[in-house]
């Protein structure tokens, strides 16, 4: 098993937002998560990432069979953890491959294996860049300043088929997409489903997952998982609305 | 007043360390009597005010009290042509002047690229011909007089192989133009640099300043520069001194319609180091971009002090001052943007934001805007503070320590400034300096 969550109770300033929550997740599997606002997928993603403002209360999640919560953001990222953010960081003045080759080098100490210079690492960079269709203009930009919303995402799933995480959580990396941008993210992250890799969709709407179809599909309300199912859960889901679980997990 | 007046009528001048060397560079130079007498007048200035004073408000923050008490010795050292080069841009190979120890070295020098009709000589070259002289004549000091302070004020002094460097109408210059000032032992250098660009014209410039050696010695400059309607000018300025060094420096600009000046200033060596850049418009319709980066460590003081008057209507200054500061430095931005009555349609901005390292930095700033009128677009801030959680942790989730993110950010604060710099070759230089610094590869 890939990633193991068990009774996760969890917050930020003080306040409980996850409260008991459970799942496994294994090699080569698409979980989505979804659920209304408020109801703790983005606390869930940014607790597995290590974001030092959320707090972990009680429960533990294991990885690769050791204890996450022992290591730094930077310590899961180097061991296989991807977030691709709701929100991406604009990095001004450090251009975006400088930055990429500098992550990816450092999971390449991390690896003991060769790191790249400049030049061998473009030649990786335009491979990568055309699971997104992203050209090469993108490479010299700032990291993520002045790019457009869906250029943002495009930016994270780029990062992600650079740093080929064995375990990606993508936090509504739909929003704010319009439908051409949905279907390149969508595309990019299909091109990188394989069996040694899990995904977990972060998601408030169904309509990402007619694009990448889930193994599984959970409902999230109100901090715990409150229904369970394969993908035609996320249909049933659309049609009878968030309250129909939330009754259900009351 | 009896005191007073006699004070005035005193024709004695007082005897400082440097009247010696300030008499023998007088008597050996071939210079036409104006410039005597102005050299005459600007000594006496500072034989009576010496160098500035705390007490002085301009000078507040910056307490130079440590160049008063050094001897300096005078006169060029030697330089061969592999330690020039890591000084000199590819960019300019045949359009610089090299000054070692402020003294023209004509075995590095080389103009060859520069159009017949643009001058880039020393004033002595430049008096030979009557319309040269008669240009540095109506403008030297006119920018800057030497009673500005006592640094101007022993600038002018010394005023031996200042340069010129004039562009006639018209002449767009694409190469730019290099001039190098280098320091190689203990030594005081003035150096002194007039720009006259006439109407229509277009160049980039280079000033910058390097060492040999990491010993204490004295570098005092002053550039005048005078841009006539809708002359184009772009400045870059580099102060890589030795971190043992006293700097000061004085940029001072007027301009006129049409006319733009872009001056971007690199602060990163020196002791104590100082910049003032003032720009003044003189017509309607001047545009001016007065950028800077000072990164310190150490115990490295740096001050700049910019004025910009806009007296006019229909002026543009734009001004962006990075400081990144590191272990026990200590920064100074004061900036004052004046926009008098009839200042109307002025657009002026300045923002001053700075980076601390540690918890003994300390950065003082002050960006002051004066606004007497009210048809104007005007904005200023400041911040000083530390780097970004969430930029931090951004990076952290890509795999980058804490340590490495850190430094890359700061890295990228730096960079907003120095990607002004258009010169493939400055740039690369400033690059690798900054990631030095901060201990980063980026494999550049």
């Amino acid at each position: 098993m890939l990633l193991e969550i068990k009774d996760l109770h969890a917050g930020i300033e003080g306040r409980e937002i996850l409260k008991g929550l459970t799942m496994n997740v294994n090699q080569g599997e698409v979980h989505a998560i979804m659920g209304p606002n408020g109801s703790g997928k983005s606390t869930l993603a940014k607790v597995l990432a290590g974001h030092p403002t959320y707090e972990v209360i009680s429960g533990e999640v294991i990885y690769e069979g050791k204890d996450l919560f022992e290591l730094d953001p930077d310590e899961r990222a180097r061991a296989g953890v991807f977030l691709a953010f709701q929100y991406p960081v604009e990095i001004p003045g450090v251009s975006n491959s400088q930055f990429l080759r500098l992550a990816y080098n450092e999971k390449m100490k991390h690896l003991g294996e060769e790191e790249l210079d400049p030049l061998e690492f473009n030649d990786l960079l335009k491979e990568r860049a055309k699971i997104v269709e992203m050209d090469s203009s993108f490479f010299k930009r700032s990291v993520n300043e002045g790019f457009s919303g869906g250029e943002k995402k495009r930016n994270e799933i780029l990062q992600m088929a650079v740093l080929q995480p064995k375990l990606a959580v993508l936090d509504e990396t739909d929003s704010g997409l319009d439908i051409d941008a949905l279907r390149i993210v969508a595309e990019g992250v299909n091109k990188l489903r394989n069996p040694d890799k899990a995904i977990i969709l972060v998601t408030h709407y169904q309509r990402l997952l007619n694009y990448i179809e889930p193994d599984f599909v959970h409902v999230l309300a109100d901090g715990k998982i409150v229904k369970q199912g394969g993908k035609e859960l996320a249909l049933e889901l659309e049609e009878k609305g968030y309250d129909w679980v939330k009754a259900v997990g009351s | 007043m009896a005191s007073q007046y006699f004070k005035m009528n005193l024709q004695v001048v007082k005897e400082t360390i440097y009247s010696a060397d300030f008499r023998k560079s007088l008597e050996e130079a071939n210079q036409p009597s104006w410039l005597k007498n102005l050299r005459e007048n600007a000594f006496s200035y500072f034989a009576e005010n010496g160098f500035p004073m705390p007490k002085n408000e301009d000078w507040k923050y910056t307490n130079v009290a440590a160049i008063g008490k050094e001897s300096f010795e005078f006169g060029a050292g030697t330089i061969n042509a592999p330690e020039l080069k890591k000084f000199t841009y590819g960019e300019s190979a045949q359009s610089q002047l090299v000054f070692v120890d402020g003294k023209l070295n004509l075995e590095f020098s080389n103009v060859s690229a520069l159009p017949e009709n643009v001058s880039v000589e020393t004033f002595e070259e430049a008096f030979k011909e009557e319309k040269l002289a008669e240009i540095i004549k109506s403008n030297l000091a006119k920018s800057v007089n030497y009673d500005f302070n006592g640094f101007t004020a022993l600038n002018t002094a010394f005023i031996g192989e200042g340069a010129l460097l004039f562009i006639p109408k018209d002449v767009r210059i694409e190469t730019p133009i290099h001039l190098l000032y280098v320091s190689t032992g203990s030594k005081a250098s003035f150096p002194r640099l007039l720009i006259v660009a006439e109407n229509f014209c277009e160049a980039t410039i280079i000033e910058s300043y390097a060492r040999t050696s990491e010993t204490k010695y004295l570098t005092n400059s002053v550039v005048e520069i005078m841009l006539a309607d809708e002359a184009k000018l772009k400045h870059f300025r580099v102060q890589r001194e030795s971190h043992e060094a006293f700097h000061i420096g004085t940029t001072a600009a007027q301009i006129r319609r049409g006319t733009i000046y872009d001056a971007t200033s690199i602060n990163l060596g020196g002791a104590i180091s100082r910049h003032d850049i003032n720009v003044k418009f003189n017509a309607e319709g001047g545009e001016c971009f007065v950028d800077g980066l000072y990164m310190l460590s150490g115990a490295q003081h740096h001050d700049t002090h910019s004025v910009i008057d806009h007296k006019l209507p229909n002026c543009l200054s734009h001004q962006t001052y990075k400081g990144v500061l590191n272990d026990k430095s200590r920064g100074v931005f004061n900036g004052k943007v004046f926009v008098r009555e009839n200042a109307s349609g002025t657009d002026a901005q300045q923002s001053n934001k700075n980076l601390l390292l540690s918890n003994d930095a300390r950065v003082d700033t002050k960006p002051q805007l004066e606004i007497f009128n009210d048809d104007v677009k005007c904005a200023h801030g400041a911040t000083v503070g530390q780097l970004e959680e969430e930029e931090l942790f951004y990076l952290r989730s890509r795999g980058l320590s804490e340590k490495l993110a850190r430094n890359l950010l700061t890295y990228g604060f730096a960079e907003e400034i120095i990607n002004k710099i258009e010169i493939e070759s400055i740039k690369t230089e400033l690059d690798e300096a900054v990631l030095n610094r901060l201990n980063v590869n980026l494999g550049i």
